[in-house]
């Protein structure tokens, strides 16, 4: 519908749709943490096997709105498979997508436009339209900071 | 409620006098149906704390000038208009807090801790907001005190079936008189009788109950009540707890500083008289000014036609909504409109209550997503969140049909 279509992009409906990596990793050997949004109730659990520093397994639960449980669901396909430190860099890259482009709201006549990632985004880019929703970023970001949480545990 | 004949408001003068419904709000016209969550302003409010500041600003009952006389008048004069609106006996039984949580929280924390120890019951609801459950989770931390809840039973009512093995020597029982979730209008006469009769005091969250209803102190049979100017017409930071005269005064002081004294000597200090005993530091003169305004303003238009208008709208919203979506839309909360208030929390399809508000405010309607602040009763009801769309006094049957239209545009989006 106008006006949303940055936001509810055709591959984020999918993500939410058909959620990949759905489920649960037994603990141990996994790693888990579950994110709580205490605005709005979304849950993001997130299930991560390491072995030699690399993800090699990772499996999501929780409910909640599209926003939150697509980009748990993308967050999954894109870790699965990387090292740590590839890990932690796309983690640094999806969150100063969504913080780059607020500042350069507030800050709109500087002229500087914003650093494009150096990490390839791949799926991942379609969640940039949430910028323009500040209240959805919570949202979008819920995967990402369980993550970090089930990585420290 | 709703007597034919008698007269209802006339929404287009109500919205009229409000500023906010003048021009398109991000560029689109206003249907504003979260008045749970504050209401809106009327001109006469704004105007009222205007004039407060350009007219008569200083401090209150500080000076022997003529200008703090007069902001002590229009305080006190707020005072006197809250306390008949509600049917006080006494204006000094009415005490200004920052909003409904600091009342309920002077409750649990002045009242409670004077008078309740390590096993006493306080009896709440599970429909409770969290400003009526935190502040007893947080004495019962720190005093041992045994919480009970009422559970909800049919139709969204509470289930008093075992009422009795509840109050029994139960010191306290606070309760919603309205839920800010279900729209829920709960037997408060009913309770307060049979916790009298099994010794308790009754305390109620009128929160939804004072904006929305008549409202006479006598009839409700409670000791405290706790409610917020800003979901009446008033601004924020101006909320309202009005107690018994008895209770107060035994009541030790909640906030200690200056304005509660008679007297402070290096070894103590002796409490003001009601109400100042309980208002600590200097009040938000001109909110509580606002305040009186918006007191003035719903006496106005009359108490007795609100609730007639909201009953009316209450059945033509139920009505219209199950018309249009049929069994796609689930209202939670009593079906009959005279025994609840305008507050619908409701599911469609199997849309998150986010990705609805989302979508309905590209429609220009705002309506809340989330567990309300009541997430005792999100899990009873089973869900992790509702969107919740809730009516006031400028809310009229286009505001309702352009929620219910709006409505498709998230089905074509998310129904898979
Ligand atoms: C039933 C009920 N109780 C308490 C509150 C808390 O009100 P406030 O935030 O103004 O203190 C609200 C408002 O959200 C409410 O609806």
């Amino acid at each position: 519908m106008a006006g949303l279509e940055d936001l509810y992009k055709e591959i984020v409906i999918d993500h939410y749709r058909s959620p990949r990596n759905r489920g649960e990793l037994e603990t141990p050997p996994a790693q888990h943490a579950e994110g709580l949004n205490p605005l709005c109730g979304d849950e993001v659990h997130v299930y991560v096997q390491v072995e030699d520093e690399v993800i090699t397994e990772v499996a999501i639960g929780g409910q909640g709105c599209s926003i939150s449980q697509a980009s748990a669901s993308m967050m999954s396909a894109a870790i699965k498979g990387k090292s740590l430190a590839e890990v932690r860099e796309l983690s640094t890259a999806v969150k100063s997508m969504m913080s780059i482009h607020e500042q350069s709201l507030e800050d709109d006549d500087s002229g500087v436009l914003p650093e494009p990632p150096e990490v390839e985004l791949g799926d991942l880019e379609a969640l940039k339209g949430v910028v323009k929703y500040p209240v959805r970023i919570k949202c979008a970001t819920l995967g990402w900071n369980t993550l970090a949480e089930a990585l420290q545990s | 409620m709703s007597d034919a004949g008698q007269p209802t408001l006339d929404t287009a003068a109500v919205r009229a006098d409000f500023p906010i419904f003048d021009g398109p709000v991000n560029g689109r016209e206003l249907v504003y149906l979260d008045s749970s969550g504050t209401s809106q302003k009327p001109r006469q409010v704004l105007d009222s704390m205007h004039a407060f500041y350009v007219e008569a600003n200083a401090n209150v009952h500080r000076g022997a000038y003529y200008l703090s006389d007069q902001a002590s008048r229009r305080m006190e004069g707020a005072r006197t208009k809250v306390a008949r609106f509600i049917g006080a006996t006494e204006a000094e039984e009415v005490i200004f807090t920052k909003n409904a949580t600091e009342a309920l929280n002077l409750i649990a924390a002045s009242w409670g801790r004077a008078n309740l120890q390590a096993g006493d019951a306080v009896v709440l609801t599970v429909i409770e907001h969290h400003a009526n459950i935190v502040p007893w989770h947080m004495l019962a931390a720190e005093r041992g005190i045994e919480l009970r809840f009422i559970g909800i039973g049919e139709d969204g009512h509470l289930d008093l079936s075992n009422l009795d093995t509840l109050l029994d020597g139960a010191k306290l029982v606070s309760f919603t008189a309205m839920s800010n979730v279900l729209g829920t209008l709960t037997p408060v006469a009913r309770i307060a009788e049979a916790a009298h009769a099994a010794g308790a005091l009754v305390a109620i969250d009128a929160c939804q109950y004072v904006p929305h209803l008549p409202t006479r102190l006598a009839d409700l049979g409670v000791d405290f009540m706790a409610f917020s100017g800003h979901k009446m017409c008033g601004p924020t930071g101006v909320g309202v707890l009005w107690a018994r005269r008895e209770i107060l005064e035994a009541m030790p002081p909640f906030l200690g500083g200056g304005g509660m004294i008679a007297n402070v000597t290096l070894d103590g200090f002796t409490t003001a008289e009601l109400p100042h005993k309980f208002e600590a530091g200097t009040p938000p003169i001109a909110e509580i000014v606002g305040l009186g305004a918006a007191v003035d303003y719903l006496d106005g238009l009359g108490m007795e036609a609100v609730r007639r208008h909201e009953v009316e709208l209450t059945s033509y919203f139920l009505r219209t909504i199950k018309e249009r979506h049929g069994d796609d839309v689930t209202v939670h909360g009593p079906s009959e409109p005279s025994e609840r208030g305008g507050v619908f929390s409701f599911e469609y399809k199997d849309v998150h209550p986010h990705d609805l508000s989302q979508v309905l405010d590209e429609h220009g309607v705002n309506v809340r997503a989330g567990h309300h602040c009541a997430k005792p009763l999100m899990k009873e009801l089973g869900v992790g969140a509702t969107a919740r769309a809730s009516l006031y006094i400028y809310n009229n049957e286009s505001d309702v049909d352009r929620l219910v239209e709006a409505l498709d545009d998230a089905s074509d989006l998310f129904s898979f």
